[in-house]
């Protein structure tokens, strides 16, 4: 029942507040979604204290789905630690996105539509991390993307939320081909869906291949390669991660809820999850690594220029999930889910305390127009600033624990690609520092540089907003130190209990990872320390070198700056010739061909048929009898001369 | 013949001498009642067609009784075809009286032609020789003529029995030399001996000659194309009662008629007479739909509709055998509760003391009047032929022998004139549901027209659920005709 109820209650707060939203007022909808939902929050909290904590993790059956053939789906909910994890996760900044909402909406007309869209990405996130097949994963899946193309063109009366949302829709589609193609495979391989019956087949298949076009494939790592292309897509990794930064158009917190405990987790959960598969696949998990390490690189370049306060963000969160992966890649799995878990609290931190900026300067997002507003803000700037120091990896706070983890690790695997990956990990770090610090200077300290009406202004935000913001601040600094020794330390295998699975070459990474060189050790807070630095001279003790050179626009700042030219390049290689496509279709085929021979010609045809049959009446008698006598001649004429039976 | 044996053939034909003797009576009782005498002579006319129907059931078995030295029969299929014809006429008499009461046509000769009329189509279905054939026919035809003049005064509706006289009289002409050929070939007028002439010598040329003629002059009163070219016109005439009296009792008649003759004495000449019909058929329909959309005046087009209509009952003549007799027979069952029903809507249409005709005049019914919408809803969507109303059933049984029979290009034919009538239908249906409403009409003063039509659209719509006493009595007289 509890796990029932935690799946559930967001349901049923998306249905309430959806369908019943005009009822039960804006107000109570918004309650009762929030209400719904931090009940699930609470019951999450016991859930994993005794699936993760004490051990019980199970299977629940709640009814059969797809009976077709071979293939029997069923709707269960399979709780084990990393399912635990992740409804803690996802439920626990759910709520409090939740309870953040009701001040930073406080103004929308069609609050009980926006709570319901929030409370239904909730359910489809759960129904993905709960599920035990593949079927109800993709159900999750595409509910997730569903919800987030809902949530981004929130506010479809603006033509660019409207844009993003359909970019966001339509890039999930290549991750989703992927993903379902992957799901194929699996059936085709396994003869089954289920996660127990494929991962326990999984060493058993290893070896199998597929016969494509004359290629032999090795099956399981071309399906691991499937199942990873739809983890790029929803996690937004290198080449299909341009919608990641348009979905800032929707509410900021609906881009905390996105970025940090839905959708984009998902791919990362997928990988952990499929861990099983993957471990079999080597050359699968190298391609992980390498496309989370690149993502994790670039993401971090492009974050380095950018001047809205939540693109920032969104890039380093794009950054971060390459961390993740590429520890996935390496076979750091709980080092993975680790970082997903502290990320979740410090991301959200800085995105709400970005909408709480937001907020407080009239939903200026420039942060060009911005500056030294700390003491208007101290409670913002307080939190802000702990968020910081924890995605920068400051010791103690918890992006120091898993983010050390992870670089480490990737040293410790000693291969190519984890070698590739600890390099560009340990330069991205130094990025991320100059980006978070860059975002921390120039919103709260240097020059008053906007509209200092606006910024004469600003106030701190209620305390609904603020409430959630220490909440996560206190998950921010105590996560790493408490949970470490559960999900990466010592304790792990009692931890895990077998929900991830590592095979043998790779079982001691993790422990290795404490006997790495000093000078690894030291490399990701070095790093920061160069990142702070590099922020604090440019911004705070030399602002004026850093907008001279912003403004002389030189071509590596142009090259950060326009993300690489990735839209560019897709516009050109796959907008346009879409484009071109569709309208000759539909221009050339459906307007020309289609409806012109079809229902447009038929039409007029029949309408000139009309015009002849109505000429016949002419109205004279003579006509009339003239035709009846044409008739019965010809009728005569046919049966005595053509007719078959003529006399 | 003695007298005791003609005596002894009057209990066979009761429902004649009861319709004939009660309307001499209605007619002296008019004549000296005198102008105002309209309601009570319906009301009496309306009994006397009852009676005639009590005797209609109370003679009804399944055997196949001839009287008058074989001249007529009486058998299920003429019994289901007298019912059909004088419950058609009751409702189109009864319908009537609004319309006439305010058009100042309220004399007492309307219910005395009607019922006439409907002494002539119950001559007609029971004709076994082609005199008695050719007697009821012109006796029914007769009283039309006058009926579609009724309104004497009116041009149009004067214009109206005139041309459809004219025409009737070629036609009448064209059926009696083809009767006449026929004679002359067979040396009989008697359709069982006519039947065994041509089973054991075939059709002659001079047959085949009289065959044709006599179809032409049926197929005029069916208004099949090519001798269609009547009925727009005269629809559009005659009064709107009148109207929809033609496109539903008379039709029956001659179709019945028509099932007879080329069932009966006919039935070894199929190879030829099939294809005559498969022409009329596809005509009808395809003309039917066709030149329909071209109409805005809601009477005409329905004129287009019943032709099409005819077309579609064809089609089980050219199937043949009992199952495309039967699908006939319904057929003209649903297509009468379908039509009158859409004659009464028309006859609501009346604002600012006048009958309007004109398919823009429905205009926003839907706002102003939705029960009246709601009911020409379901009768246009009938009349298309969509499931679950009754309008598609008809369509399915006459489709299913083609379809049995492998006519299948037939069947397509048929499947596409459906779909391209139903422009006409929707164009209908449009105009009520999305143009800006128009004034009301009128209320009317009899609650008699709401009854009646409520009676057609629960039938229409409910016809899937206790299809069985229809498709029954369509079964019994189907096989008592087709052996």
């Amino acid at each position: 029942m509890l796990y029932e109820l935690i799946v559930f209650l967001p349901l049923a707060g998306a249905l309430i507040a959806g369908l019943f939203g005009r009822a039960l007022g804006e107000h109570g909808a918004e309650i009762t979604a929030t209400l719904l939902l931090c009940i699930a929050a609470v019951l999450s909290a016991f859930a994993f204290y005794d699936v993760a904590i004490l051990g019980n993790a199970k299977t629940v059956v709640i009814a059969n789905f797809i009976t077709s053939g071979d293939m029997v789906v069923d709707w269960s909910l399979r709780i084990d630690t990393l399912t635990a994890v992740m409804l803690v996760v996802v439920n626990g900044v759910s709520s409090l996105v939740h309870i953040y909402s009701i001040g930073y909406m406080h103004e929308d007309e069609a609050r009980p539509r926006f709570f319901a869209y929030l409370s239904l990405f909730t359910f489809a996130m759960l129904m993905l991390v709960t599920s035990d097949n593949f079927v109800q994963m993709f159900f999750g899946w595409e509910g997730v993307g569903l919800a987030s193309y809902l949530l981004i063109g929130f506010w479809f009366k603006k033509p660019s939320a409207n844009a993003a949302a359909m970019k966001a829709f339509i890039v999930n589609r290549v991750g989703d081909f992927g993903f379902a193609l992957g799901i194929f495979g699996v059936f085709f391989l396994f003869g089954s869906l289920e996660f127990k019956t494929v991962f326990d087949a999984a060493q058993a298949k290893s070896g199998a291949v597929f016969t494509f076009a004359g290629f032999e494939l090795n099956a399981l790592t071309t399906i691991c390669l499937l199942l990873f292309m739809g983890a790029c897509g929803k996690s937004a990794q290198f080449l299909l991660h341009t919608w990641l930064p348009d979905a800032m158009e929707g509410p900021t917190p609906v881009s905390a809820l996105i970025h940090a405990a839905t959708m984009v987790t998902a791919g990362v959960f997928l990988v952990c999850r499929c861990s099983p598969m993957f471990e079999y696949a080597p050359d699968a998990l190298a391609v992980v690594t390498i496309v989370g390490a690149t993502t994790a690189f670039f993401a971090a370049t492009v974050g380095l220029f950018q001047n809205d306060i939540k693109r920032v963000i969104a890039y380093s969160t794009c950054s971060q999930l390459g961390y993740m992966f590429f520890a996935a890649g390496v076979s750091a799995y709980e080092a993975a889910m680790f970082h997903l878990f502290t990320h979740a609290f410090f991301k959200a931190l800085l995105f709400l305390g970005a909408g709480s900026v937001i907020h407080a300067l009239h939903h200026e997002q420039d942060m060009r127009q911005m500056g030294a507003i700390w003491r208007k803000v101290p409670l913002t700037w307080g939190l802000m600033l702990i968020g910081t120091l924890a995605l920068t990896g400051f010791p103690g706070l918890s992006g120091y624990f898993s983010k050390d983890a992870i670089i480490e690790s990737a040293y410790a695997a000693q291969s190519q690609v984890g070698t590739y990956a600890f390099v560009l990990s340990v330069a991205a770090a130094a990025m991320t520092s100059f980006y978070s610090w860059r975002l921390a200077f120039m919103t709260f300290h240097g020059p008053r540089r906007g509209d200092p009406h606006v910024l004469d202004e600003a106030h701190e935000s209620p305390w609904v907003m603020v409430g959630p913001l220490v909440l996560l601040a206190i998950g921010a600094v105590a996560a790493g130190v408490v949970f470490a020794e559960y999900f990466i330390g010592h304790h792990r295998a009692d931890f895990w209990r077998g929900a991830i699975f590592v095979s043998d070459a790779h079982k001691a990474l993790l422990d290795e990872i404490h006997e790495v060189p000093k000078w690894v050790k030291y490399a990701p807070l070095v790093a920061m320390v160069i990142g702070l630095g590099f922020a604090y001279y440019f911004y705070i003790v030399n602002p004026a070198l850093s907008a001279r050179m912003a403004a002389r626009q030189g071509p590596l700042y142009q090259f950060l700056y326009n993300k690489w030219y990735f839209d560019e390049l897709y516009d050109a290689i796959f907008v346009r010739p879409a484009k071109w496509l569709g309208r000759l279709f539909w221009k050339g085929g459906d307007g020309w061909l289609i409806d012109g021979f079809g229902p447009n010609g038929i039409a007029a045809r029949v309408l000139d048929t009309t015009a002849q049959a109505v000429r016949l009446q002419s109205g004279y008698v003579y006509w009339y009898a003239f035709v009846m006598l044409i008739g019965v001649t010809v009728a005569i004429s046919y049966l005595l001369t053509v007719s078959p039976g003529a006399p | 013949m003695t007298y005791q044996t003609l005596l002894g053939y009057l209990p066979a034909i009761m429902p004649e001498l009861v319709l004939g003797g009660g309307i001499m009576l209605v007619l002296l009782y008019g004549v000296f009642r005198g102008e105002r005498s309209l309601i009570s002579t319906a009301l009496l006319t309306l009994l006397v067609l009852c009676v005639a129907a009590y005797y209609v059931v109370l003679g009804a078995s399944d055997a196949r009784v001839l009287a008058f030295g074989g001249s007529v029969v009486i058998d299920p299929f003429a019994s289901f075809l007298k019912l059909l014809i004088l419950g058609a006429s009751a409702v189109a008499m009864i319908m009537a009286l609004e319309f006439l009461k305010h058009e100042k046509l309220n004399r007492f000769e309307y219910p005395v032609l009607i019922g006439l009329s409907a002494l002539g189509m119950l001559i007609m279905v029971s004709a076994n020789d082609l005199m008695v054939l050719y007697v009821g026919l012109e006796m029914q035809s007769l009283a039309l003529y006058v009926l579609a003049a009724f309104s004497r005064d009116n041009t149009r509706s004067t214009e109206a029995g005139l041309k459809y006289f004219v025409l009737g009289a070629l036609s009448s002409g064209m059926l009696l030399y083809g009767i006449s050929l026929i004679y002359g070939m067979s040396g009989t007028l008697n359709f069982d001996v006519l039947k065994g002439v041509i089973e054991t010598q075939g059709m002659s040329i001079g047959l085949v000659i009289g065959m044709v003629f006599l179809a032409a002059g049926l197929a005029f009163k069916i208004s099949a194309a090519p001798f269609h070219m009547w009925t727009p016109d005269v629809y559009e005439g005659a009064p709107t009662p009148v109207t929809a009296f033609f496109a539903a009792a008379p039709k029956v008649a001659a179709m019945g008629l028509f099932l007879r003759v080329l069932f009966g004495p006919f039935e070894a000449a199929v190879a030829q007479w099939q294809q005559i019909i498969i022409v009329l058929s596809v005509a009808s329909m395809t003309l039917g739909a066709f030149a329909a959309i071209g109409q805005s005046n809601i009477k005409r087009l329905m004129a287009y509709s019943s032709i099409g209509h005819v077309g579609f009952a064809l089609l089980g003549f050219v199937a043949g055998g009992e199952a495309g007799v039967k699908g006939v027979l319904i057929y003209l069952a649903i297509y009468v509760a379908m039509t009158l029903g859409a004659f009464i809507c028309i006859l609501a249409m009346r604002r600012e003391g006048r009958q309007v005709e004109e398919i823009a005049d429905l205009s926003g019914l839907s706002t102003t009047q939705p029960g009246l919408a709601l009911a020409l809803l379901v009768l246009m969507f009938s009349m298309i032929g969509i499931p679950p109303f009754a309008g598609f059933w008809a369509k399915f049984y006459v489709f299913l022998p083609v379809v049995e029979q492998g006519l299948y290009w037939l069947a397509v034919v048929g499947f596409l004139a459906s779909v391209v009538s139903a422009v006409y239908y929707l164009k209908i249906l449009r105009v009520i549901y999305f143009d800006d409403p128009a004034p009301r009409f009128t209320e009317p003063s009899y609650p008699g027209n709401g009854v009646l039509l409520a009676m057609s659209v629960l039938f229409i719509t409910f016809f899937i659920f206790w299809p069985a006493p229809l498709l029954n009595a369509a079964g019994v007289a189907a096989s008592s005709l087709v052996k």
